[in-house]
């Protein structure tokens, strides 16, 4: 072994890390199976290379960049949900109408009630909060499979929707905070502002624990690889928001059109937020265990019943954030408000993005991530204009690679070892 | 050789409905020391260790630790009183690396953040400790282990919390020649830092290798506890067996013992 190894403060020897073994431990790992988001961010890159050369004009245009942010966001925020509900192997089929209900529950407050946004959305992450309760407890202490009681939901929910709706009517919101929610610009001044803030934080955070690591004596990160992170991280933040506070209007002189999209903010929030609360908790540690070898967890005094209850409430918590965003977006809900194809979307992100259909493996970046897949596809598929069939099916298919993909690593990884 | 037993059970009694699995158990286990616990297939060997463990619940009999008489209701007070029973399954969780998981459900916080550092910090301690030197990191993913590497994270974290004693289900049996030797050596150690160790095998090889006394069980009732260096492999397979072996173990079997289940003369 040509490589240094030293003492780490336990006494147990251990090999120091180099940029060059991170990689090649990095690459042991895809090899071995834990692919992570590499297909997802492969499959973003050559997505965009090929809407990009076939549809330049529009597709890399300003504004449909932007456009791709307020089309995707309540698609992303309820596959963030769902990440927490599938580390557990679960599934909440009914996810799409839970965040149309919820949506709907924003829009009656706010027109045929007359509340203001600040009663409004909070009753609707609150109905949510209830709904996540229901399935998780019908779940955890009835053990009903997920799949039977949220395929149950999804039928309800939509039923319930059609009622709330006055059976079939559709309901329009002028709240203009709420509408601001997933259509305003931030000013270009705020947009570089906040970029450059999250730049600073992310290093800070990054250089923080390198020197509280090594203060300790325990073995960090190669400095290499943090820095080339945080170049990473500063380069495409930076180009962001260059390109989005250019002026994307039609027609400048009327009415202008720049700036990072208000909901891009939020969902960072949220990505950053939901990150701490997996990584950095107990309570996320647990939701990881119990999705790995639930009997571990249970031997471990973890309450496995609660954490399975709580992962639901955040899957329906979530659903009722994205269901905002889409009242927001369409200033308005209607029956079909979380139908049609946004679960299938929702869950396609999540697995896309790299989050494991069996439990236990997986990310919120793997939501924003694989929901950008998802987005690009629809949205450079209908400027190319390809018909909603042959979107589906092209959808469908990235999914099922996808799936593959994960149970492909998972056989691999058995292959190799790490069962 | 320590005189007073660290844990001593006696007339244990434990029935599962009309079925008595255990009569009258007797077992010791002193400081220092690797006890084995063997006996056939039923003998009752596990369902002692989950009575001693806080799985079930003794019907009668005394338990008692550091010369006290204690009431384990639950593997929370057996944790409390310092025993960690390391299943045959392992328990670990393959989604998370070693730290994780010899943290897992006792994790370290600063605040509501996660203590990271002085987990690794505990972790590498202990596993010095018991001179594990062999691990690429202590970040490593428990599913891309070895057999007997997981087998070591398991045991490291039964003593990390300062356990007194440890009971092992059958370390060895999915490891082969070389990890079942590292494992040994590592239940030695064990016992060597001054722990009260239990060690339940089927191998008479790993009994023979590193255990001071031997307890065999015979169904249900203790056959005989004897020093290791005292009897012979052949000795041993027959208290097990037979539940005695020459004038150790059981008494023989008296004709009043059996119920006479022959069926009736035929009419």
């Amino acid at each position: 072994m040509s490589t240094t190894t030293l003492e780490s403060a336990g006494g147990v020897k251990v090999v120091k890390p180099t940029v060059a073994s991170h990689v090649r431990d990095y690459w042991g790992r895809v090899r071995g199976g834990d692919l992570g988001t590499l297909p997802a961010v492969l499959g973003l890159i050559v997505l965009s290379i090929v809407f990009g050369v076939a549809r330049d004009e529009t597709f890399l245009s300003g504004r449909n960049f932007a456009n791709l942010f307020n089309q995707s966001a309540q698609v992303v925020f309820i596959a963030m949900g769902l990440v927490f509900v599938l580390l557990l192997g679960e599934i909440d089929l009914s996810a799409g109408f839970a965040s149309g209900v919820c949506g709907a529950v924003t829009a009656i407050a706010l027109t045929n009630h007359g509340y203001s946004w600040y009663v409004a959305l909070p009753a609707s992450m609150l109905a949510g909060i209830v709904i996540g309760l229901l399935l998780g407890v019908l779940v955890a202490k009835m053990g009903i499979p997920s799949f039977v009681v949220t395929l149950a939901a999804f039928l309800a929910f939509q039923g319930v929707l059609l009622k709330m709706l006055g059976e079939g009517t559709n309901i329009s919101i002028r709240d203009e905070f709420v509408v601001k929610l997933n259509n305003g610009t931030l000013s270009p001044g705020l947009s570089w502002g906040l970029a450059v803030a999250a730049i600073v934080i992310f290093a800070a955070v990054q250089l923080n624990r390198i020197r509280s690591r090594s203060k300790r004596g325990l073995i960090t990160e190669p400095i290499g690889i943090v820095g080339l992170r945080i170049a990473g991280l500063a380069a495409l933040l930076l180009i962001t928001t260059a390109i989005l506070n250019q002026e994307r209007a039609i027609n400048p002189a009327i009415n202008s059109l720049k700036g990072v999209p208000i909901v891009v903010p939020i969902i960072g929030v949220f990505l950053v937020f939901w990150t701490f609360i997996l990584g950095r908790t107990t309570y996320g540690r647990h939701v990881y265990a119990v999705g790995g070898n639930t009997e571990a967890a249970r031997r471990a005094g973890i309450p496995v019943d609660r954490i399975r209850i709580s992962v639901f409430v955040i899957g329906s918590f979530m659903a009722a954030i994205g269901g905002v965003m889409a009242v927001s977006r369409a200033t308005s809900v209607d029956p079909n408000t979380g139908g049609s194809n946004i679960l299938l979307y929702s869950v396609g992100a999540a697995v896309i993005g790299g989050t494991s259909l069996f439990g236990g493996k997986g990310k919120i970046i793997n939501a924003v991530i694989g929901g950008a897949v998802i987005a690009v596809i629809d949205n450079g598929m209908g400027l190319m204009g390809y018909q909603a069939g042959t979107k589906y099916i092209f959808t469908g298919l990235i999914l099922l690679l996808a799936a593959s993909v994960d149970a492909l690593a998972r056989r691999r990884a058995a292959a190799t070892g790490n069962k | 050789m320590a005189a007073t037993p660290l844990l001593e059970l006696r007339g244990i009694d434990k029935s599962f409905g009309p079925v008595q699995v255990l009569h009258d158990v007797g077992l010791d286990v002193y400081p220092g020391e690797v006890t084995a616990l063997v006996g056939d297939n039923g003998a009752g060997k596990s369902t002692l260790v989950k009575c001693i463990s806080g799985i079930y619940t003794i019907d009668s009999g005394t338990v008692t630790f550091e010369g006290k008489q204690v009431a384990v209701h639950s593997p929370r007070d057996a944790a409390a009183l310092g025993i960690e029973v390391v299943y045959q399954d392992l328990a670990l969780c393959d989604n998370l690396d070693i730290v994780q998981n010899m943290f897992l459900g006792r994790e370290k916080k600063r605040g509501i953040v996660l203590d990271e550092a002085t987990m690794e910090q505990m972790a590498g301690e202990t596993l010095a400790s018991l001179s594990v030197r062999t691990v690429k990191s202590l970040r490593q993913l428990v599913s891309s282990l070895s057999g007997g590497q997981r087998q070591t994270v398991a045991i490291a974290k039964a003593v990390l919390w300062n356990s007194k004693v440890v009971i092992l289900d059958e370390p060895t049996a999915a490891l082969g020649v070389a990890q079942t030797a590292q494992v040994l050596e590592l239940v030695r150690r064990l016992a060597d830092n001054g722990l009260g160790v239990v060690l339940i095998s089927h191998n008479m090889n790993d009994v023979f290798a590193v255990s001071d006394r031997i307890a065999a069980l015979y169904l249900g009732r203790t056959a005989a506890q004897v020093k290791s260096s005292d009897v012979t492999h052949s000795q041993v397979v027959e208290l097990i067996t037979a539940g005695r072996s020459g004038n150790l173990g059981l008494p023989p079997e008296k004709p009043a013992d059996f119920a006479d289940i022959t069926p009736g003369d035929a009419q």
